[in-house]
C-alpha cells in the first residue's frame, strides 16, 4: 500500500499532502484541504455532485485516485467567485432559481462551466445533454437550464465589453 | 466506498509500463480513464494489489487517420470523439457510439481503449469495433502483436491480450465509397448502459448491400457479431422484408439474460427493431 506525497494546484493555490494511494480525489477535497463545497451524493459515478475540473476538464472526483492529480491542477466550486463576486454562473443560479435543496449545484455549476467553455451559445438542448451526467432531484431541470442560458449570455456579453 | 489498498506506479513511457506489467503480471492492473475500474474498486469486484497508470505515457492519445486506417491511440479519451470532425465526416457509427456512452462527465475521462480492454459486453465499444473490422495493437515485452477484434473477446472480462501486455491502439479501416454504418442505442436514461444496441457497417454496390458487419451490444455474455443477420444482408436489396429478415436473425442469435432492464422476450424484440434502424441508416449514410 504505497503513500504519495502530492503537489495540487487547488483554485489557484499550491497544497501539498500525504495521501494513500487509493485516497479519492473528493476525500482529498473535502477532507484534507476543508473545501466541502464539494458533495458527494452516490458514491457510484453516477450523480455528478462531486464534479470539478480536472486540467481544465470536468470529472467525477470520486472516480479519480488523488495521486493521479499530483502535479496538476484543479478547479471547485470555491473557485468560482471573484473576490466576493458571483460568478455569472453562481449569479444565474441565484437569479433563476436554479436550485432548490442545492446539493446537486456545486457539480452542476462546475459542469456547466467547462460546457460553456466548450460551447459558449448552446442551444437548450444542447445544455440538456451537456448537464446529463448531472442529476438534480428537485428543480425538474427547467430552471437549471434557466441560470445556464442567464450565465451563457452573461460571459458573451463580457466578452464582448472587454 | 474505499477501494482496497495497492501499490501505485506511474510510468511515463510504455516500455517502463511494460516492465510493470510484465514484473507484476496477474496482481497489476493498467488505470487509463479508470471510469469502469475505480467504481469495479470501490464495490470490491476488483482487488488489483498494483496499479500501473498510463496517463502520463506520452503518445498514446493519436487520433488520425494513416496507412488506409483511423488510429485512435488507448488512451484518446472519448470526448475527443465527439470533438472530432473527422470522425463525425468519415466515421458516422463511432461518432453515434460516441454520443452515447455513459455521461459527458464520464466521457472526459473515460477512454476508447479502456472501453475495450475491459471487454464488458454491456460497453458500447466492443460491438462498434467487431462491426468495424478493427484491429488491436497490444505492446508486450517481446514488441507490439496485433490482433485481428473477431479473436479479440474471449470470455466476460476477457480478452485475448495476455496480463503482461497493453493495450496500444486500435485500428480501424478507413472507409471506401459505399461504405455506410450506423450505432443504435436504447438505454432506459443516461448513463445507464444499453438494454441492446446495435452497430451496423457495410458496403453498398449500387442498390446492393456487397458486405454487411452487424455486432451487438449487452446481449449477450460475450461481445457478438450477428452472423446470421449479416448472411440475411449480404448480397441483398436493402429492402423492407431483407430488413425485417436481417432483425429477426439477430434476435435470435442474440443471447440477453433478464434483468432490471428487461425479459429476454424484449430485448430480442429490441434487438430486431434496432438491426432494421441500423440498417437502414447505414444504406441512407452510404447512399448520401
Amino acid at each position: 500500500m504505497s503513500q504519495h506525497k502530492i503537489t495540487v494546484k487547488v483554485n489557484g493555490e499550491t497544497h501539498t499532502g500525504e495521501v494513500e494511494a487509493r485516497t479519492l480525489l473528493v476525500h482529498f477535497i473535502r477532507e484534507n484541504l476543508s473545501l466541502t463545497g464539494t458533495h458527494i451524493g452516490c458514491d457510484t459515478t453516477s450523480c455528478g455532485a462531486c464534479t470539478v475540473q480536472l486540467n481544465g476538464s470536468a470529472v467525477k472526483s470520486c472516480t479519480v485516485f488523488a495521486v493521479q492529480a499530483d502535479g496538476g491542477e484543479v478547479k471547485t466550486i470555491e473557485g468560482m467567485a471573484d473576490n466576493g463576486t458571483l460568478h455569472p454562473l453562481q449569479e444565474g443560479f441565484w437569479e433563476k432559481h436554479g436550485l432548490q435543496c442545492g446539493y446537486c449545484t456545486p457539480g452542476m455549476i462546475m459542469s456547466a462551466d467547462h460546457f460553456l467553455s466548450k460551447n459558449p451559445n448552446p442551444t437548450e438542448e444542447e445544455i440538456r445533454e451537456g448537464i446529463s451526467g448531472n442529476l438534480c432531484r428537485c428543480t425538474g431541470y427547467n430552471n437549471i437550464v434557466s441560470a445556464i442560458q442567464y450565465a451563457a449570455e452573461k460571459l458573451n456579453e463580457k466578452e464582448v465589453s472587454e | 466506498m474505499i477501494p482496497g489498498a495497492f501499490d501505485y506506479h506511474r510510468p511515463t513511457s510504455l516500455d517502463e509500463a511494460v516492465a510493470l506489467l510484465n514484473e507484476h503480471g496477474d496482481n497489476a492492473k493498467v488505470l487509463a480513464g479508470g471510469q469502469s475500474l475505480i467504481p469495479a474498486m470501490r464495490f470490491r469486484l476488483a482487488i488489483p494489489e498494483i496499479l500501473i497508470d498510463i496517463n502520463q505515457v506520452p503518445g498514446l492519445d493519436a487520433l488520425a487517420e494513416e496507412n488506409g486506417h483511423l488510429k485512435i491511440g488507448s488512451l484518446l479519451r472519448e470526448s475527443a470523439l465527439e470533438d472530432s470532425d473527422v470522425v463525425q465526416k468519415r466515421y458516422p457509427m463511432l461518432a453515434d457510439a460516441a454520443k452515447v456512452i455513459a455521461d459527458p462527465l464520464v466521457r472526459n475521462l473515460a477512454t476508447v481503449g479502456g472501453n475495450i480492454a475491459h471487454a464488458d459486453p454491456a460497453n458500447d465499444h466492443p460491438a462498434v469495433m467487431l462491426a468495424f473490422n478493427a484491429t488491436v495493437v497490444a505492446q508486450g515485452p517481446d514488441g507490439e502483436r496485433i490482433i485481428p477484434i473477431d479473436d479479440f473477446f474471449v470470455d466476460l472480462f476477457e480478452t485475448a491480450m495476455t496480463p503482461k501486455e497493453i493495450l496500444k491502439e486500435i485500428r480501424i479501416p478507413a472507409p471506401q465509397d459505399g461504405d455506410g454504418g450506423a450505432y443504435f442505442k436504447i438505454e432506459r436514461k443516461v448513463g445507464d448502459y444499453a438494454i441492446s444496441a446495435v452497430a451496423v457497417q457495410l458496403r453498398m454496390r449500387g442498390n446492393t448491400i456487397s458486405e454487411a458487419r452487424v455486432a451487438l451490444t449487452n446481449v449477450s455474455p460475450v461481445p457478438m457479431r450477428a452472423t446470421d443477420a449479416e448472411a440475411a444482408l449480404n448480397g441483398k436489396e436493402p429492402t423492407a422484408e431483407v430488413l425485417e429478415a436481417a432483425g429477426k436473425a439477430a434476435a435470435a442469435q442474440s443471447e440477453p439474460s433478464p434483468d432490471l432492464r428487461g425479459t429476454v422476450e424484449y430485448k430480442r424484440d429490441l434487438t430486431r427493431v434496432l438491426t432494421k434502424r441500423a440498417v437502414a441508416k447505414a444504406v441512407e449514410r452510404a447512399q448520401a
